[in-house]
């Protein structure tokens, strides 16, 4: 098994790194995924951070409210098929009107060669939206510095639970090898 | 195990609460988030009314975010038992300012009273060690309090969660606001944040 990712000429992992980082991003949940490898790396490289790993996604939407009413930013890095998980936990997000900035790679979209992505995958943006989560969408390495910008900007700055998605297209198709 | 009578949970909370100072407390939906209140509101109090399995992670967020600061949370075994991934996550972390009450009647009060899995097999005390937290306790004597009254309201060596038997009588309900985006700003204020 074995992954590509398509940075390109553009580095967008340390492009996350370092916006998360100017905005004073310290707790970094996560549940692993391949496309967030690098960044996850960086993240446990970075002293100031705190990596936190999860035993499911929606433990990240509990521990995001923690931080937050601890005066500590957050964002959650999972994959897409992690977003089901967090349904029901995101009604503290909307009841508490608590910010949220998380970063979820796609499976399931685009050159999928395992068919049991594709059903969460394909309903991601609606679970979100489902539980007004505003969705944000990157599908080249160009457009990621920019979008997650716009994300920490509305969930630090204006208090609003976003979330962005960071396309399979972008990430690449995962390759299997017998 | 002794074969003491089951304690009584509103005074168990009482106990607990009673000389707290800095201390936060969290408290799961349900006869927890009852308990809580019924020991007295407080700004430092937030009331959990769903996000059930969400209880301790909660507390972990806050507990990273504020490190010299006491973080209670109080739970059902309802609510551990949902939540059960957070024991391995804290242990991964170890905040010494994180102390889980698990009020354990063995029974989901709140929907008819149903038997819950530690009624007959399941030892929360045991899952939080075997996921590697550090200090865990079954309190089954009104004489142990004191002592984890004090514990929760210091910090510790590492996070710890003590499950605490209680009787399974259903008390009078004593229902805190519901309105979490108060909650929300009363806490962030009370620790020195913008309300939002």
């Amino acid at each position: 098994m074995q992954q590509e990712l398509n940075t390109g000429a553009l580095d967008w992992p340390k492009e996350i790194y370092d916006i998360l980082a100017s905005y004073n991003v310290v707790q970094v949940p996560y549940v692993p995924d391949g496309g967030h490898a690098e960044l996850i790396k960086r993240i446990h490289g970075d002293p100031k951070m705190r990596p936190v790993s999860l035993t499911t996604e929606e433990e990240g939407i509990a521990l995001a409210a923690g931080a937050w009413l601890g005066g500590q930013r957050s964002a959650l890095l999972m994959q897409s098929s992690g977003v089901g998980n967090c349904v029901n936990m995101m009604s503290l997000i909307k009841a508490c009107r608590f910010p949220l900035l998380t970063l979820v790679t796609m499976r399931g979209e685009w050159g999928e060669f395992n068919p049991w992505q594709v059903p969460m995958g394909s309903k991601t943006q609606q679970a979100f939206e489902m539980m007004d989560i505003h969705v944000l969408r990157a599908e080249t390495a160009e457009m990621v510095g920019d979008t997650v910008r716009a994300a920490a900007r509305m969930a630090f700055e204006g208090g609003t639970a976003v979330a962005v998605l960071l396309s399979q297209r972008l990430i690449g198709a995962k390759v299997f090898v017998k | 195990m002794t074969t003491s009578t089951p304690l009584d949970r509103r005074a168990v909370v009482a106990r607990l609460l009673q000389d707290r100072k800095n201390l936060v407390a969290i408290s799961s939906l349900g006869s927890a988030t009852y308990d809580l209140a019924a020991a007295g509101d407080h700004p430092r109090n937030f009331y959990l009314w769903g996000a059930m399995g969400g209880a301790a992670d909660i507390g972990l967020g806050l507990a990273i975010a504020q490190p010299n600061l006491p973080v209670l949370v109080l739970m059902g075994d309802g609510e551990a038992l949902m939540g059960m991934g957070a024991f391995a996550t804290i242990a991964q972390q170890m905040p010494k300012n994180l102390s889980i009450v698990i009020l354990d009647n063995g029974l989901y009060g709140e929907t008819g009273a149903q038997a819950s899995h530690t009624a007959n097999a399941t030892d929360l005390a045991a899952v939080a060690a075997a996921c590697g937290i550090p200090e865990t306790e079954v309190i089954e004597d009104e004489a142990s309090l004191a002592q984890i009254a004090q514990r929760i309201n210091a910090t510790g060596e590492g996070p710890a969660v003590f499950v605490i038997r209680i009787d399974g009588a259903e008390q009078p309900r004593c229902l805190p606001s519901r309105d979490g985006v108060m909650l929300k700003a009363r806490l962030r204020q009370e620790l020195g944040f913008e309300s939002m």
